[in-house]
């Protein structure tokens, strides 16, 4: 049915207003450390060379991160077991911990002396080596799978239990399921997430340099460093900073021409058991086999770092404690930042539809491909006539979190306005519900479950992101992530174990108690 | 009165005219095969479809400017018509005032109109833990405390049983009756525009016409009507079963 | 947590982040790396020290690593705020220089406790080392005494990227320094035992103690580290006989400084021995002028290299982009 041509209105204006902010933010400090440079820079063949390996490197680890990720989400949403909320919460932990951590728990597993290679030595076998292409793909996998699962189960979820009952009805069994169902949810869902997760990787450094193997994982970012601290040569990070938003954006709108709305519809909520047709034997055991691999992989790494830090926890002095209550400040209230942007940005997006929206959903994701280097230092250049960048790390930090999770809020809620808007808003409209009392009565508590998965995420990265508070660094203000390197460069390697244990229970402990406040008293 | 004045609507290959009137208190239903814009013509009315040409006027007011919220009637859908987060009460609720914040008084006044539809003790209940009948109770509630002078009804009732879907009939028209609101029912049982509509309007061939007395329609159809009942021949030869 | 609970605590957080109230003693501000005022590190013992001679307030601001220093000093230019920067070292000075933001010191003749003479207007060192690869002792016997012998070994090593690193960026001028113009090929024969490259000293270090390598490029101070706080004597420093690379740290006083006298009380402060008896046990390097206590019990256990090398700060700028041409041409391959 054709829509009548709305005027902007007011969610019109809130998602705008929100894409402004992005892009002030990323583009903004771009030109500040460009207007500062005096002009572009010239890319050489090394920086080529890193473009192409970054584009590489980013395409390989999406596609087998969201690969890996659909018999795992699957596996998830048609399964009920004990402990399947828990493996559901923990598997979103690699995705939260600050990267140093997670490295040290990968390589306690898979690295030169860790246990994989450890227990093929016992069988004789040639040790297998993680560094190189494949640790980078092994890692950024480590990181982004539990993301790509996340997000493709609550696309299973969102597929309404009446359309179930209706296969089940049908006589359908998993490979008509599979084709009438789950398809069009995964061609609405995967583009997405590969998006997602290619831009995450797109501006991966830490990861890329440490388990690269050497100078031929060089990727923009670290060219991005280089440019501005081997050569202080501010045009040429700027221009690698365009040539990573340029990336960004064709990738963005590849991915949204790719994304077709799935058209599911609304649902009653109804809390009937979803009838799958998967209950032969041997699908059960794909399953279990599928879901054990899975938390192996993500989980021992874990086990890991709990291992080594969990006997240096109660030695943490009051530095690190102090440190921990302004990361969960920071957290608190970067999450509520980046909730109301990713609304206001959602709504946006709906409300306006066609070209407009999809600009507004381009430029929500454009934060992803921010170079927290070019942030950082951009906002610096920014703020320095106004005030003393110390006084503001905090604040900046908070708001810079904030604009870092809001390309996952979006993802996590943007489905859900969508069903809102096509599912009930002809009838908020015909009964006159606008504005605060439509966001009040119908929107927020249609959303609660990825308004809670989404606060959860948003809360979690900004609880382990260095961020740019590195930078902005006010010596008696360090935050978790920050102390945590502190305590590293002090060799105190086992306090930062320690650290790092207490920063990944915090992380998981903010996460879980936003997801569950999201889905307990809920009505689907 | 109710006004569609030359009234065009055009979506890609389909296009619809009307130009009649609708007496205040009217009970109309709109009837014709499917695909010939029922549902179209009472969207565009509700205002969710932007007429191509022409006007829509209520008591000579051109409601063409109005929000579908802010226009002097109700509509129910054929589905999606109950929030499923919110309580029978709270749903009816949205008829009164549709940010829910409701003095005592008005929720005296949603209690009774459940009771009046016959959901007496079922108000903190939410939809998925209603059957379909009580579902369609809750919004005839609503509609109830809407109290808009002009009633939207794209088959809400198409998915309940003939029993049930009888006594809603009933019910509207009894609720219609009390509030004195013009209903606009869109069907494509006859039975239905027999039973609770003095008048009907024909939608066949991208044209509404003006509405007739129900019963005469059906006596005597036109060919169009004719085709769609089923009925041999295109001329008007014996009527449908009298109820 | 309650609203009421959140926002008692943000409005805690952005209070204690707010300046102190105006105070009637002057301010010395001081640009330092991240490392120098951890609790951990030498800054709050400084502090301490120098606010209980000076009558004044010293605070410091902290920017990540000695380049990461430089670059925001470099940023704010003329109208930073700093009075003193102290944390850069000899591969950064000669940028520093250039900037004209600094001014000379007038420290007057100071005999430095360092391996090399050392007169130089500006920058006046506060610490130093030797790069060194430190291995475990308990792990690794047969140790290599040179470049030629790591690279004919099967040993393996993490090293720092110099694009992100000072210590990376010290082993590049290191080998440079010692090889010259064959400097590229020690790297392409060092190339298969480079397990990986970090982007900083800390993920080096706690990759080696993880034991993913055999050694690592890093001080030969650090067995003092885990000898005198840890109680261990397993690490310890390979001495090369082509030499090893001297990091020398140094501070300086900001030209356009309102408070020249209190900066350049600090500088002397810097050398005496109420600051500088901190380092050893703090930053973990030797201090520019052994106090009259003498260096602490474990620091005689210490390698000391037969030769130091060290390009002066103008040669080793000229030396770092064609080392690190030749260091990315060896190991992309």
């Amino acid at each position: 049915m054709a829509r009548r041509a709305l005027p902007i209105g007011p969610a019109g204006w809130l998602g705008a207003g929100s894409a402004s902010l992005v892009l002030a933010l990323s583009f903004g400090t771009l030109g500040a450390v460009l207007a500062r440079s005096g002009g572009w820079g010239v890319l050489g063949p090394a920086d080529w060379a890193a473009v192409r390996f970054t584009i590489t490197q980013a395409l390989v680890s999406a596609a087998l991160s969201v690969l890996l990720a659909v018999p795992a989400a699957r596996a998830l949403a048609r399964r009920q077991f004990r402990g399947r909320g828990l493996l559901i919460t923990l598997l979103g932990a690699p995705f939260i911990l600050p990267v140093i951590v997670a490295v040290m728990g990968l390589l306690a597993v898979f690295g030169r002396s860790g246990l994989l290679n450890g227990a093929l030595g016992a069988l004789g076998v040639a040790p297998v080596s993680i560094y190189g292409f494949q640790g980078v793909v092994l890692a950024h996998v480590f990181f982004n799978l539990p993301l790509a699962v996340r997000l493709i189960l609550q696309g299973w979820l969102a597929i309404p239990a009446e359309r179930f009952r209706l296969a089940a009805a049908l006589g359908m069994g998993p490979p008509e399921i599979a084709r009438f169902l789950e398809r069009p949810m995964l061609k609405e869902t995967l583009p997405g997430a590969f998006l997602a997760i290619f831009l995450i990787c797109l501006t991966s450094f830490a990861v890329a340099l440490t388990l690269g193997g050497g100078p031929g994982a060089t990727t923009i970012e670290l060219a991005i460093y280089q440019a501005f601290r081997f050569d202080f040569d501010l045009g040429r990070a700027a221009t690698l900073a365009l040539a990573q938003f340029a990336i960004c954006i064709a990738a963005a709108l590849a991915a949204l021409r790719l994304a077709t709305p799935s058209g599911f519809g609304a649902g009653l909520d109804r809390r009937a058991r979803v009838q799958w047709g998967a209950d032969g034997a041997a699908l059960r055991i794909a399953d279990a086999l599928i879901l054990t691999l899975l938390s192996l992989f993500l989980l021992a790494p874990l086990c890991a770092v709990l291992a080594a830090g969990l006997p240096n926890l109660g030695g943490l002095t009051a530095p690190v404690w102090f440190a921990a209550l302004r990361s969960l400040g920071v957290a608190l209230a970067s999450t509520l930042v980046a909730l109301l942007l990713a609304l206001c940005l959602a709504l946006g997006i709906v409300r306006l539809g066609g070209g407009r929206g999809r600009a507004l959903e381009t430029i929500g994701m454009l934060a992803l491909a921010a170079s927290p280097l070019v942030i950082g230092t951009g906002l610096f250049i920014l703020a320095r006539p106004f005030a003393n960048p110390a006084t503001l790390a905090l604040p900046v930090t908070t708001l810079v979190n904030a604009v870092m999770a809001l390309p996952f809020a979006l993802r996590a809620l943007l489905p859900a306005v969508r069903d809102e808007d096509e599912g009930y808003g002809h009838l908020a409209e015909a009964l006159g519900m606008r504005g605060l009392t439509r966001l009040r009565l119908v929107t927020l508590p249609r959303l609660r479950r990825p308004l809670g998965f989404a606060a959860g995420l948003a809360a979690a990265m900004s609880m382990g992101d260095l961020g740019v508070i590195a930078l902005f660094a006010d010596p008696g203000h360090a935050t978790l992530p920050l102390q945590l390197y502190r305590l590293m460069a002090a060799y105190k390697m086992g306090d930062a174990a320690g650290a790092a244990v207490l920063l990944m229970a915090l992380s998981l402990m903010l996460f879980w108690l936003f997801d569950r406040g999201g889905r307990v008293d809920a009505d689907a | 009165m109710l006004t569609l004045e030359r009234l065009e609507i055009t979506q890609e290959a389909f296009h619809l005219t009307a130009d009649f009137s609708i007496t205040p208190g009217a009970r109309v239903a709109i009837i014709g095969p499917s695909g010939a814009g029922k549902s179209t013509l009472l969207a565009a009315i509700a205002g969710f479809v932007e007429p191509s040409a022409g006007r829509i006027l209520w008591q000579g007011r051109d409601l063409g400017p109005l929000a579908p919220g802010k226009r002097p009637l109700s509509i129910l859908f054929q589905d999606q018509n109950l929030f499923p987060h919110l309580t029978a009460a709270q749903n009816a609720g949205l008829g009164l005032r549709c940010d829910l914040r409701l003095s005592p008084a008005e929720m005296r006044d949603v209690g009774t109109a459940l009771e009046r539809v016959g959901l007496a003790g079922l108000a903190a209940r939410k939809p998925a833990t209603l059957s379909g009948g009580q579902q369609t109770r809750v919004a005839l509630a609503r509609t109830l405390l809407q109290a808009r002078p002009l009633m939207l009804l794209d088959e809400p009732f198409a998915a309940l049983g003939p029993a049930m879907k009888a006594e809603m009939l009933d019910l509207l028209a009894a609720l219609a009756a009390e509030t004195g609101a013009t209903v606009l029912m869109v069907s494509h049982d006859p039975g239905d525009a027999l039973r609770i509509a003095d008048q009907t309007i024909l939608l066949a061939g991208g044209l509404a016409r003006a509405p007739q007395p129900t019963g005469a329609l059906f006596a005597a159809p036109p060919a169009e009507l004719a085709a769609y009942l089923g009925t041999p021949g295109t001329r008007p030869q014996r009527g449908p079963h009298k109820p | 947590m309650t609203k009421t609970d959140f926002s008692a605590l943000m409005i805690a957080g952005f209070l204690a982040a707010a300046p102190l109230a105006a105070q009637e003693k002057p301010v010395l501000n001081v640009y330092t790396y991240d490392s120098f005022v951890s609790e951990w590190g030498p800054g709050p013992a400084v502090e301490t020290a120098f606010e209980a001679v000076c009558g004044c307030d010293l605070r410091f601001t902290s920017a990540g690593d000695g380049a990461a220093l430089l670059a925001r000093v470099l940023l704010e230019g003329a109208g930073t705020e700093a009075d003193v920067v102290l944390g850069l070292d000899t591969n950064l000075t000669a940028a520093a220089a250039e900037s004209g933001i600094f001014t000379n010191h007038a420290l007057g003749p100071v005999a430095f406790d360092l391996p090399v003479d050392w007169d130089d207007p500006v920058f006046v060192p506060y610490d130093w080392g030797y790069f060194a690869m430190v291995y475990d002792k308990t792990k690794t016997a047969s140790v290599p005494a040179d470049f030629k012998a790591l690279a004919a070994s099967d040993l393996k090593i993490i090293i720092e990227d110099p694009r992100a690193s000072t210590p990376g960026l010290g082993l590049l001028l290191w080998v440079k320094a010692a090889y010259g113009d064959r400097a590229g090929d020690i790297w392409a024969a060092l190339a298969d035992n480079i397990v990986t490259v970090t982007p900083g000293w800390s993920e080096a270090y706690g990759l080696f103690l993880k034991g993913e390598a055999d050694m690592v490029l890093s001080y030969t101070t650090s067995p003092a580290y885990h000898l005198i706080a840890e109680d261990d004597d397993s690490k310890a420093a390979a001495a090369f006989s082509e030499g090893h690379y001297l990091q020398v740290e140094v501070a300086a006083r900001v030209a356009a400084s309102d408070q020249g006298d209190l900066a350049e009380r600090f500088l002397a402060f810097m050398i005496s021995p109420a600051f500088q008896s901190i380092i050893p046990e703090t930053n973990w390097m030797y201090p520019a002028v052994i106090p009259p206590g003498g260096l602490p019990k474990g620091f005689e256990t210490l390698i000391t290299p037969r030769k130091a090398l060290i390009f002066p700060a103008d040669e080793a700028r000229k030396a770092r982009k064609e080392a690190l041409a030749e260091w990315l041409a060896a190991l992309s391959r």
